[in-house]
This record gives structure tokens, sequence and C-alpha cells, in this order.
């Protein structure tokens, strides 16, 4: 006890020379306490400024939907792909947000008695109940398969995953085969939430294909819009 | 028995470090940070449950606005000495016999935003500083049968960077027509493959219902 009240003595008396020193040399006089300046203005700034940054990157990246279009067939002597008729659906993106489906094919010979149009919309609840009762069983079967490698009973790596549920969609020979043609006054976002459904519903064949007159004819009927098509008598 | 002596010294912590921490970060943030540009026009991205992220690089951006206006934006390549956009603009203005000076060249490299001018005004557009111009000369590149410059351009971007990726930006409600035409004209130039920008949005499924 008696040491450490020397020594902090001592310290004292070198402190006191040291500042007497300074005061002797110096003519300035020295300050007697270091400057001190307060941080906290500054941090709380870079709080913000940091948390501005952090949000920005995390939500500056937009994500991509990609889509193959059919190859246009500008050799007039090859056919078009046959597909079947029974599995066919067409999906008809009208005006004002309204969706039309009919299925199976119409032929342009029988533009007089074209068949009704069936009205849904882009709700859960409409179109996408309708494709995934059309598409349930391979829908089933890619469910299945990812609750699989969810619980661990089949262990893959992930580009294996996506490549095996590719390798179902190509087996596959039930589901619908989907056609999306759209209405001239429809939009970019209807278009964008069909591709959408497609992908959610795990829709094996579908693409994009022009509309035909009588399918916009079909449309027309439909949404009560007077007519802008004249039938045309040369085209068959 | 001696009273223990409590100190009665305020608490005072140092934040030096704490700053020093911060200042990293923050300059770290702001350099990898890619600032958002402004776009000609607002566009309100339609959502989709895809969750690929958008190439950084070898893209050509197509802008479709609500008013059906198409604007372009190319990026300059994984290395900038490739120079993609000067070159694009080069060969652009070798099909219309325009001459670009190499002030005209350097603004089009460092022009941060999609453009949407026709190829005659392209020069004047370049040399103005004034953004309220040069949004008043923003018509559009024309898609017109007659004069179909956004052809061009898609044939010009793939002649200078052959791996570049269509890619689609258009407002929840831009007329499909526009979009179609658009689409025929990628088709025409033998692009087949799009990527759709889209904002994420999840999606329930009522599995209940359908294993019924």
């Amino acid at each position: 006890m008696n040491q450490l009240k020397l020594t902090s003595q001592k310290y004292k008396s070198d402190m006191a020379e040291i500042i007497q020193e300074e005061k002797a040399g110096g003519k300035k006089k020295a300050k007697k306490h270091a400057p001190h300046i307060d941080m906290t203005p500054m941090v709380d700034l870079m709080c913000l400024l940091i948390t501005f940054f952090m949000l920005t990157t995390a939500f500056s990246k937009a994500k991509i939907m990609e889509i193959n279009l059919p190859e246009k067939i500008k050799d007039k002597n090859v056919e078009p792909p046959k597909i079947s008729a029974s599995r066919t659906l067409n999906i008809v993106l009208g005006p004002n947000n309204k969706l039309y489906y009919y299925p199976g094919t119409v032929k342009p010979e029988d533009f007089n008695s074209l068949p009704p149009l069936q009205e849904t919309d882009y709700s859960a609840t409409g179109i996408r109940t309708l494709l995934l009762e059309r598409n349930r069983a391979l829908f089933k079967k890619i469910d299945d398969f990812k609750n699989q490698v969810v619980t661990g009973k089949i262990v893959m790596v992930p580009d294996s995953v996506q490549k095996s549920i590719s390798k179902l969609k190509t087996d596959d020979d039930t589901g619908p085969i989907v056609l999306i043609k759209a209405y001239k006054k429809a939009t970019y976002g209807n278009f964008v939430d069909i591709l959408d459904e497609m992908n959610i519903c795990g829709i094996a064949r579908y693409t994009f294909v022009d509309i035909a007159w009588y399918e916009e004819k079909m449309v027309e009927t439909a949404a009560g819009i007077a007519s802008t098509i004249t039938t045309p008598t040369a085209k068959k | 028995m001696p009273k223990i002596k409590l100190p009665t010294k305020s608490p005072h912590i140092d934040m030096t470090p704490m700053v020093d921490l911060f200042s990293v970060v923050l300059t770290f943030l702001m350099l990898t940070t890619t600032m958002r540009q402004p776009e000609p026009a607002p566009v309100d991205t339609p959502s989709s449950i895809s969750e690929k992220p958008t190439p950084d690089f070898n893209t050509m951006t197509l802008l479709l606005s609500k008013d059906d206006k198409v604007f372009l934006n190319f990026d300059n390549g994984p290395d900038t000495l490739l120079a993609f956009r000067p070159k694009i603009l080069s060969e652009m203005g070798k099909r219309y016999n325009i001459e670009f000076t190499e002030a005209e060249l350097t603004e089009f490299k460092k022009y941060p935003s999609s453009i949407g001018v026709p190829i005659l005004k392209m020069k004047e557009f370049l040399d103005t500083k004034d953004t309220k111009q040069r949004l008043a000369m923003e018509t559009g590149v024309p898609i017109d049968s007659t004069d179909n410059q956004l052809a061009d351009w898609i044939f010009c971007t793939r002649t200078v960077n052959p791996n570049v990726q269509a890619c689609i930006k258009g407002d929840v409600k831009t007329g499909f027509e526009v979009v179609k035409r658009v689409l025929d004209i990628m088709a025409d130039k033998n692009v087949f493959k799009f990527n759709l920008i889209t904002t994420l949005e999840s999606a329930k499924i009522n599995l209940a219902e359908i294993q019924k």
C-alpha cells in the first residue's frame, strides 16, 4: 500500500516536471485537457447512411423471367407441328384484364359457328385452378419430387434438381398444351401474368402464338365490342 | 473496515474505433452499389415468381413505356475496355451515314440510362447538355415497317457483341400491340429467347385443393 502511494506520488511529480518544463520552454500556455470531439452525431449519421446503402443495394436487383418463343416458319412448304386437339387449351388475353379460354381447336372454315369463349380471371381461383386441374398429374409429380428433396429422401445438387424437374416436364404426356394468344387490347402486364401462371402451375408445354382473325372475332363477341374484323373470304 | 469508494467518473465510451469501422463499411457500400439510374420513362414492372437475377453484362434492354415508346439500353460489356456502346453507335452511324465524333462516342459510352432517340437526332442529342432539351428529344426508337430503326439497332448490337441477351422491361399498362411489334422485329432478327424483367412476388398454391 505504501509503495503504491509512493509510485503515484512519483508520477505526479514527474507530470509536474513536464508541465513545468513546457511552461518554461514554450511561450504559449499549454492546454490542460486533451481536445475531445463528441462523435455521437457522426456515428448517428453513418448508421443512417449504412442502413440506406444496405437497403438500396439489396433491392435494386431486378429479376428476370425467361421465355422462348417458337421460331417463325419462313419456308411455306414446312407444315407447322401437329398437336392433339384433346390436349389443347387456348387462352386468349382479352381487353380490360379479361381472360378467355376454349379447349380444342377451331378451324377457320367454321367461322359462322364459332364456339363460345369461357371467361375467367388472373386470380388464384380463376385460371390457376383451371390449369392445375388439367395439369394435376404432372404438378403432383413435381411437387412430390420437390418434397422428397426438401425432406432429404433424395440428395441432389440444385442443378440436377432443376434438370430432373425439366425431365419430368418433357416426359409428361397428360398435361395440357397451352396456346397463349393475345387480343390487341391486352397489356404487357397480362402477358407476364399468364406466363407466370404457367410457371406456377408447372405447365410443361406452352407457347405464345399469333392470334387468328376468327379468334379476335370470338373475343369481340364475348366482350361485346363492335367487331373490327371483316371476315376475310379469300383466307382459308 | 474501510468503505469501498465507488468511482464517480461518468461512463464515457470512446467511439473512435466505431467511427473507423463505420467509415470502412460505408466506403465499401458506396463503391459497390450501382445506383439506380433514372429512366426516361417511369416503368412499373409486373411481378412474377421468377428468382433469377438480371445478368450484369451482355444485355440489350428494351424499355417499353406506358405511352408505347421504345427505349434502348446496352452495357459496355464485362470489361470497360471492350466498350460495346460506342462501337454499336458507330456501327449504327455507318448504316445511316452519320459520322460521330470522338466526344459524342464518349458521351454515348457514359450515358447511364436508356435512350429513345431517332438516329437522325442522335448527334444533336449527344451534343446538348441540357436535360430538359434531351427529354424533349426522346420520342422513342422508331419501329414502323417503313423506318425500322429498332431492327438496325438489334442487328448492330449483335454484330458488335454476339453474346448479347435481349431483356424486355415493360410497364404493366403497356399496350400489347407494341409488345407484339417488338417481339416480331426480334423474331425477324432471329432472337427467340427473351428475358422479361419483373419484380419478385411469391405465389401460394393450395395443395389440398389439387389433390382431391
